[in-house]
C-alpha cells in the first residue's frame, strides 16, 4: 500500500471520528476540537492526493499544497473565533450549554448545529 | 520498513482522534490534540508536503493547542453540566451510523482516484521561472494564485476584528487577555528572556528561506508571534491596548499594500495582480516584507482574545 492510500484511508476515518464527536459531544468547545478532527482529516486527504500528482522533480503537486497551507491558517483563525464567541458567552451568562430549556432535546438540538 | 513505520503512524494518530473525542475532561482532551498536531507533521513529511508540515507545525498544533488550553482551562467549571446533557443511545447510534456512512463512502472514493494522477506539476515547473522564486508552493501562494492568499490575508484580519468585537462595551479599546503576573526572578521570566533572541533568528530565516526552500512568511510569522505571546506571559512586556493607532495601522499595512500591488498589476501588466515582466521577485519580496508584521501581529492577538480590561490596567 502507497503512502498516500494509507494516509487517505487514515484521513477517511479521522473525519468519521471527528464528525461523531462533533454530534455527540454536548460541550461546546469538544465539539470545536472534534471539527478540528474532521478538519485536519480533510487536509490530510487533500495532502494525500496531493502526493499522488507528484512528478515535475516535486515531491507533490505544490498548488493543493499550497492550498493546504491556506487552508489550515484559515482554520486556525475560525478556531480563534469560535473560542472567542464562547468565552463570552460564558463570560455573560456563567454557562456554555447550546441545548435550549427542555433537556429532553438536548440531543437532538446539539446535534443539528 | 517505511511501510511499517507509517502504518504505526496512522494507528497512533487514530487512537489520538479517538481520545480527543472520548476523554472525559476537556484539557486532556487539548493535550491529546496537541500531540496529534504534531504527529500530523511526520505524516506530512511522509507525503512530502513540507511547507505544510512547518505550517500545522506551527499553527495546527501550536497555536491552536495553546488557544484551546486556555479556554479547557477557563471553562473548567462548564464541564460537568454539559457531561449530563450527553445524547441518549439512540442518537449515539445514529452518529455513530452515519460517521462510519461518511467514512465508508471516503475510503472508497480514496480507493477508486483515478490513475495517473491528475496534477498540476509540470504546469507550475514550466512558469516558476517567470516568478524569479525557487519554492514552487511560494510561486503558488504569490504569484499564481495569489488572490487566494490575499483573501486569507482579509480572512485573518477580519477573524480578529470578529473575536474584538467581542469584548464587553467597558473593555473596548482597551488591552487583550489576562494581566500576567509571573514571577519576575522565575524559571518563565528567564525563558522568556533567553528565548526570543534565538526564536526571532529562527522565525526571520525561516521567512527569509521561504523564497527558495521549504518556509515562508506564515510559520515565521507563528514563530515571532510565539516569542511575542512567550515574553507578555512572563509579564515582561503587556499587550497593547487595541486603540492604539500603530497598532491599527501595521495590522492594515499588510494587505493594503498587497491590494496596492495588485492594483499596479492592472495598471502595468493588465491584470489585477499579475506582476510586470521582470519585477516578480521584487513586488513578491514587497509582499512578504509587508505580510509579515501584519501576520505576527494577527496571530498574537488572536490567541489573547477580546480586550478584557481598560487601558491603564
Amino acid at each position: 500500500m502507497t503512502a498516500a492510500t494509507l494516509f487517505g484511508l487514515c484521513a477517511a476515518v479521522l473525519i468519521g471520528v471527528g464528525l461523531f464527536g462533533l454530534i455527540v459531544n454536548p460541550h461546546p468547545l469538544r465539539k470545536i476540537l472534534a471539527f478540528n478532527v474532521v478538519g485536519s482529516g480533510v487536509f490530510v486527504l487533500f495532502g494525500a492526493i496531493a502526493h499522488r500528482g507528484a512528478g515535475a522533480g516535486m515531491g507533490g503537486d505544490p498548488v493543493p499544497q499550497a492550498l493546504l497551507i491556506t487552508g489550515i491558517v484559515v482554520a486556525f483563525s475560525a478556531t480563534a473565533l469560535a473560542v472567542a464567541l464562547l468565552l463570552r458567552l460564558f463570560d455573560e451568562s456563567g454557562s456554555v450549554t447550546l441545548s435550549s430549556d427542555a433537556p429532553a432535546e438536548a440531543g437532538n438540538d446539539t446535534g443539528a448545529h | 520498513m517505511i511501510e511499517v513505520l507509517n502504518c504505526g503512524l496512522a494507528a497512533l494518530i487514530l487512537g489520538l482522534a479517538v481520545w480527543i473525542v472520548v476523554a472525559r475532561e476537556a484539557p486532556a482532551a487539548v493535550v491529546g490534540f496537541i500531540v496529534y498536531g504534531l504527529l500530523l507533521t511526520l505524516v506530512w513529511l511522509q507525503l512530502q508536503g513540507i511547507d505544510v508540515a512547518l505550517t500545522e507545525a506551527a499553527i495546527g498544533g501550536g497555536l491552536t493547542g495553546v488557544l484551546m488550553i486556555s479556554a479547557a482551562v477557563r471553562l473548567r467549571s462548564t464541564e460537568s453540566i454539559a457531561r449530563a446533557q450527553r445524547p441518549g443511545a439512540s442518537t449515539r447510534w445514529l452518529a455513530a451510523a452515519l460517521s462510519a456512512a461518511v467514512t465508508g463512502t471516503l475510503a472508497i472514493c480514496v480507493l477508486a482516484l483515478p490513475e495517473p494522477a491528475p496534477t498540476l506539476a509540470p504546469e507550475v515547473l514550466a512558469n516558476i521561472a517567470v516568478t524569479e522564486v525557487g519554492n514552487p508552493i511560494t510561486a503558488v501562494l504569490l504569484a499564481f494564485r495569489a488572490m487566494d492568499t490575499l483573501l486569507e490575508a482579509i480572512v485573518l484580519l477580519f477573524a480578529l476584528i470578529g473575536v474584538w468585537s467581542l469584548a464587553p462595551d467597558r473593555a473596548w479599546g482597551g488591552r487583550p487577555g489576562l494581566l500576567q503576573q509571573a514571577d519576575a526572578n522565575g524559571m518563565l521570566a528567564y525563558v522568556a528572556r533567553v528565548l526570543p533572541p534565538i526564536g526571532i533568528v529562527a522565525g526571520i530565516y525561516i521567512f527569509w528561506i521561504g523564497a527558495d526552500y521549504p518556509g515562508g512568511k506564515f510559520q515565521g510569522a507563528t514563530l515571532l508571534a510565539a516569542m511575542w505571546l512567550l515574553v507578555m506571559m512572563a509579564g515582561l512586556v503587556d499587550a497593547p491596548p487595541i486603540s492604539r493607532r500603530w497598532l491599527r495601522l501595521l495590522l492594515v499595512a499588510g494587505p493594503l499594500a498587497f491590494i496596492a500591488v495588485g492594483v499596479l498589476g492592472a495598471v502595468t501588466a493588465g491584470a489585477f495582480l499579475s506582476y510586470p515582466q521582470g519585477y516578480a521577485k521584487t513586488l513578491i519580496l514587497v509582499i512578504e516584507f509587508a505580510l509579515m508584521p501584519t501576520l505576527t501581529l494577527v496571530l498574537g492577538l488572536m490567541l489573547l482574545g477580546a480586550p478584557l480590561r481598560g487601558e491603564a490596567s
